[in-house]
């Protein structure tokens, strides 16, 4: 009974923990832009302070939002899925086939991880200017999967190593050309690790803010992250709270599907990267 | 991590194999296998290794893109200022304090939750998916989150607590601002550090844990004597990703005091270095001061796992 006791406590305190701030954030993005400055420690939106879809509507007119919008989700999805094919070959070269530089693969996958990001934007900065890809959406995309790579070959080749290859051969003494065999009984199998490779690279380049600013200088290409820090609206010294607030929430309607859909496989990637191997 | 011991698959044996065609075969292997993780390699060596060389390179010149006709070789130069300088160990030691504080404070916090999450039955799904929404948010806007939280103007925090004056201003003095940042920050990656912990957890052994029971040990010898030293590699994986991503602190910054109030991290000293004031050469000393640091931790930290592990092994 007491153990009882404690766990819904502890889930009760977990879930005002990861909660709490996106209500307040939600809450914000529904207050009128004339109580936030004024001065309004409430936290739900009191009397005459609450704002409708004003806010939410200011931001759907507001052209930099959209271009930035527009870029992340396109700079994002291509990155992801191009990362996700490269990292998919090697992590089946290193699950499955034995071969010379295995180990300097996942050493040198291993060392990005850990890479401090802000060190490379200077040269990079340098590199990107000098071949035309400054504040251009290939320009991002490059470091995006080459940053999403050591998290994607790491857990797919946890995956794939618990996959029984075998059924291929199997498959192919039961008549199956080798065609077959692998599309038939593999590929269902290695799906799902791909998917999670897909859906971690995917938070990775959405997340991403120090490429976004040091690599772009005008809305051709900057994602949302970026977008949202410069924004200063009207005023410069009043930044626009509850719109910013809005525009927050937009930015993170995507995340917040995705994990809603994909809750399980993305608690079984993180994890099985890291910790099994 | 653990994923460098890669046990190799293997070979399927063929019944005609001859010594030829078995070493035709893995050479074969051999090249399929270097062809397939080619890109993989290439990639990564063009964003990674290929700049790193270019900034050690960069970071012996007196190098201002304002006036790139006047670049110089100053050999030692960059790195001799940068090393002298109060400011950048200033921003080093602020760094330690941020990484310091918030890895120890998130292990205490995602051992806990990792507790709750590993018993708890009625609702798994929910506390799954809630926990998965602080990971998931971008970093700028939990950023600007608890900054409006913080905030005295419009923020709540003032309201709820007690001890602190409406009208004081968090970001107005260093102690404060860095208890905000870390505050933001912690909020943001303690979800990642329960999710591996409770990895962890998940393979120490039930029947264990009910031998100690049935032989009356507390809860909290249970989880000294059996639990935490059967989940040590998890916990060292778990403080080695998260320090040194905590390391390179720099999205909170920016959002929250944006380098005021001393409360820059080396991260951000270096993009103030090369992005804002354009001196590639004093920004390329900093980049590889950065990395270099990087390593240390990551060589200190992976020490002390070693150690660890050997006692671990003594006390089984």
């Amino acid at each position: 009974m007491k153990q009882k006791i404690g766990i819904i406590v502890g889930v009760v305190l977990i879930l005002i923990w990861c909660l709490l701030p996106v209500a307040w954030i939600i809450s914000m993005s529904f207050k009128d832009e004339a109580s936030i400055t004024v001065g309004n420690p409430g936290f739900l939106p009191s009397d005459g302070t609450f704002a409708g879809w004003e806010n939410y509507r200011a931001v759907l007119d507001n052209d930099q939002f959209l271009k930035a919008i527009r870029n992340s989700i396109g700079i994002s999805l291509i990155a992801t899925v191009l990362s996700v094919i490269v990292a998919t070959l090697a992590a089946y070269a290193i699950a499955r086939l034995e071969f010379r530089g295995k180990r300097l693969v996942l050493s040198m996958a291993l060392a990005i991880a850990m890479f401090p990001v802000v060190s490379l934007i200077g040269p990079l900065f340098d590199m990107w200017r000098a071949f035309g890809i400054y504040d251009t959406w290939p320009g991002l995309i490059i470091p995006y999967m080459s940053f999403t790579l050591p998290l994607a070959i790491w857990t797919l080749s946890a995956f794939f190593r618990e996959i029984p290859w075998e059924m291929e051969q199997a498959a192919q003494v039961d008549g199956a050309t080798s065609w077959q065999a692998f599309r038939k009984v593999i590929v269902p199998l290695a799906a799902p690790g791909v998917f999670t490779a897909a859906i971690l690279t995917f938070f990775f380049a959405w997340n991403d803010f120090v490429f976004g600013i040091s690599l772009t200088s005008t809305e051709a290409a900057r994602p949302i992250p970026a977008s949202l820090a410069f924004f200063v609206g009207a005023d410069p010294f009043n930044r626009p709270a509850s719109l910013l607030a809005a525009a927050a929430v937009i930015a993170t309607i995507p995340i917040i599907v995705v994990v809603l859909i994909f809750q399980r496989k993305i608690v079984a990637g993180l994890t099985s990267g890291a910790v099994k191997g | 991590m653990t994923s460098t011991a890669v046990p190799a698959a293997p070979a399927p044996a063929q019944k005609t194999s001859g010594r030829n065609t078995e070493s035709d075969r893995l050479k074969a292997e051999n090249r399929l296998g270097q062809k397939l993780v080619a890109p993989a390699i290439i990639l990564m060596l063009i964003v990674t290794a290929f700049p790193m060389i270019r900034a050690i390179w960069l970071s012996i010149y007196d190098y201002s893109l304002t006036a790139p006709d006047e670049r110089e070789i100053v050999g030692a130069s960059n790195y001799i200022t940068a090393l002298s300088d109060p400011l950048f160990w200033k921003a080093t030691g602020i760094t330690v304090l941020y990484m310091v504080v918030t890895v120890a404070i998130e292990l205490v916090i995602g051992f806990a939750f990792a507790l709750v999450m590993h018993r708890v039955i009625f609702g798994r799904g929910i506390v799954r998916t809630s926990i998965l929404i602080p990971y998931g948010i971008i970093t700028v806007v939990s950023g600007f989150t608890w900054q409006f939280a913080f905030s005295y103007q419009n923020g709540f925090v003032n309201g709820w607590l007690p001890f602190i004056g409406d009208d004081f201003n968090w970001f107005g003095e260093t102690t404060p601002a860095v208890i905000a940042i870390c505050i933001s920050e912690i909020w943001k990656t303690t979800p990642f550090m329960s999710l591996l912990l409770l990895a962890g957890l998940a393979q120490v052994s039930e029947d264990m844990i009910e031998a100690a029971k049935v032989d009356g040990a507390t809860w909290w010898q249970r989880m000294w004597k059996v639990v935490i030293p059967n989940m040590r590699a998890a916990i060292m994986v778990a403080i080695l990703f998260r320090a040194l991503d905590a390391y390179r602190i720099f999205d909170n910054i920016f959002v929250m005091t944006n380098g005021a109030e001393d409360t820059q991290s080396i991260s951000f000293l270096t993009y103030r270095q090369t992005i804002e004031q354009f001196q590639l050469g004093m920004g390329s000393a900093l980049s590889v001061l950065l990395f270099l640091s990087v390593l240390l931790i990551a060589f200190l930290i992976i020490k002390l796992f070693r150690v660890d592990l050997a006692q671990a092994r003594q006390e089984g």
